[in-house]
């Protein structure tokens, strides 16, 4: 298209079909290569930030370079036609300010794309690094160790192996399916049955060591059993409550755990006793219910899933869990 | 016959210890207790030559508990694990015992304990033990003090100041004051800073009480609580007490 137009417009300003035509197609082949070369060069190298001057130096020597080769290289191609050398040398300027604008849109174009690339890999990277980071987290929620309670355990194990080593070996047995099934690796969610499993083996660990002083009661509501919840969930609401209960408290503690199905909820309440006149600034949700109120968000994406109320000398954790999908 | 109490909220803890002691014949267990209220009568009826101790117990746990004795026994401490009390015996320790031990280990401490009873250092290791041992963030939220026979857990934020008062310090609330065997160093590194501002080298007023300050004569303040308590301030902190008001 363009070496048509070009020799229409050159014959049009006086120039004879035959200089015309060769003019056109000349200029257009070398304006075309070094269009194409440009174009090559910034699809696979863009100068950094501290470099952009030599966007604008290329351009030029480019430019520079057409004109010269446009200027000389006629001169062999049609020698003796002074006329059309003449005309060649006049337009040199309005060729010049055409080719560099040429160049000038290529190089644009492809810093623009490079610019869109170079975002887009960018978000790639920031939703990679986030995913890592969310697992991250979950798995560090999920592993949460309590050296405390570990090294009580084993002095209780201790203590009962000179008196009962039946129990003792009970326990060792008790305490080793709890780990292994706190050290799971995978965040698949679980049935509420499974978690409750796990549960009382850490319930009736503790049992072991406080003896009396701890009663637990369940109240299940069997359509409830078969209802999903991220694994591991409860161990640290059920922890609270015992702590609470047993260091706040110096009579019997009785924690109740209720679960039952509400609609497409599956609905999870602990409850255990507290102090009201210990210091209010202590109580709330403590580091086990804000890292379960953190899961629940990074599960869900909703803050609203946990609530805690008091009543009288009754704490009571509420968890509504949506249906997994 | 030494007379030996076990303190510890778990009774198969305090079983295995029975079991280890009952290697040394000459000791006897005249109590054992599941709290530190239980500790503190045990201790003042018995009066026993050595108390073995646990830290975190129900209410109040093992430290607060020897705050509130008049007089304090030879104590082994005994804990499964406590970043913060290992800080305190790593720096200060009589002796500690870390749960599981084992009867060597026990021995060896029980070993320690007779080449050091009836000196007096023994005491006065625990008295520095106390008033220097880093503590857990919790026990800075409250003040255990005893009342008569009675121990209340005062939360800080009912605390309207504390005053220096020979070996101890009076700690005021709106009614009454209580006597603590510490210092005020001890109280101005412990408490919450945003809280509470040592005005004065024998005095440490609760900011969320104080109404106004008044200029008694040149530089000489006096700060104005809630109540109409008046605690003096010194030229020095003034101006620090005004820049954490934000004047």
């Amino acid at each position: 298209m363009l070496p048509v137009l070009q020799t229409l417009v050159l014959h049009r300003l006086g120039l004879d079909w035959n200089p015309a035509l060769h003019d056109s197609l000349i200029s257009n082949l070398i304006l075309a290569f070094i269009g194409f070369e440009t174009n090559l060069l910034y699809r696979f190298y863009q100068p950094g930030k501290e470099n952009q001057m030599y966007r604008m130096l290329f351009g030029l020597a480019m430019a520079v370079f057409y004109c010269y080769i446009l200027r000389f290289l006629p001169g062999y191609l049609l020698p003796g036609n002074q006329e059309y050398i003449a005309f060649l040398e006049a337009s040199l300027p309005v060729r010049f300010v055409f080719a560099l604008m040429v160049i000038f849109f290529i190089t644009l174009y492809q810093w623009i794309r490079s610019q869109l690339t170079e975002q887009k890999e960018m978000e790639r990277r920031a939703a990679e690094s986030e995913q890592l980071m969310k697992e991250a987290e979950l798995a560090r929620l999920r592993q949460q160790l309590h050296p405390h309670f570990l090294f009580n355990s084993l002095n209780s194990i201790n203590a009962l192996i000179g008196r009962q080593p039946e129990a003792a070996r009970k326990m060792t047995q008790q305490l080793s399916d709890f780990l292994r099934g706190t050290l799971k690796q995978e965040d698949k969610p679980v049935r509420l049955q499974e978690e409750l499993d796990h549960l009382r083996l850490y319930l009736d660990i503790e049992k072991v060591r406080f003896g009396a002083r701890l009663q637990i009661e369940f109240v299940t509501s069997p359509e409830s059993l078969g209802l999903v919840l991220p694994a591991l969930l409860l161990q640290p609401i059920v922890e609270n409550a015992i702590k609470f209960g047993l260091y706040d408290v110096t009579e019997v503690v009785h924690i109740r755990i209720r679960t039952w199905q509400d609609g497409e909820f599956l609905c999870i309440e602990i409850q255990n006793p507290f102090d009201p006149k210990s210091e209010p600034a202590t109580r709330g949700s403590g580091f086990g219910l804000s890292s379960v109120q953190r899961r629940l968000q990074l599960v869900f994406a909703r803050k609203d899933l946990l609530i805690t109320t008091r009543q009288e000398n009754l704490f009571t954790t509420t968890l509504r869990i949506p249906t997994l999908k | 016959m030494k007379k030996l109490i076990l303190i510890d909220d778990e009774p198969l803890a305090r079983g295995l210890l029975a079991e280890y002691l009952s290697a040394h014949p000459d000791l006897e267990i005249v109590a054992e207790c599941e709290n530190g209220f239980e500790g503190v009568k045990a201790i003042a009826q018995h009066r026993p030559d050595l108390v073995f101790l646990d830290i975190q117990m129900p209410k109040i746990n093992g430290f607060e508990m020897l705050e509130l004795l008049t007089e304090c026994p030879c104590v082994i401490f005994t804990t499964a694990f406590d970043e913060y009390a290992l800080k305190a015996f790593e720096a200060n320790a009589i002796d500690y015992l870390l749960k599981p031990f084992s009867q060597d280990r026990l021995n060896a401490a029980i070993a320690k304990w007779r080449l050091q009873a009836g000196k007096d250092s023994v005491k006065q290791e625990l008295d520095t033990f106390l008033q220097t041992s880093a503590r857990s963030p919790e026990e800075y939220k409250r003040i255990v003090v005893k009342q008569g026979n009675d121990i209340r857990i005062l939360p800080v934020s009912e605390v309207l100041y504390l005053e220096a008062y020979d070996d101890y310090v009076k700690v005021y609330t709106r009614d009454q004051y209580f006597l603590k065997k510490k210092t005020m160093n001890y109280y101005e590194e412990v408490l919450d800073p945003s809280l509470f501002f040592r005005s004065h080298r024998s005095f440490i007023l609760n900011i969320q009480h104080l109404t106004r300050i008044e200029t008694l004569e040149k530089n000489s303040y006096i700060g104005i609580l809630r109540n109409g308590f008046q605690v003096p301030i010194s030229r020095s902190h003034y101006a620090q007490l005004k820049e954490r008001l934000g004047l």
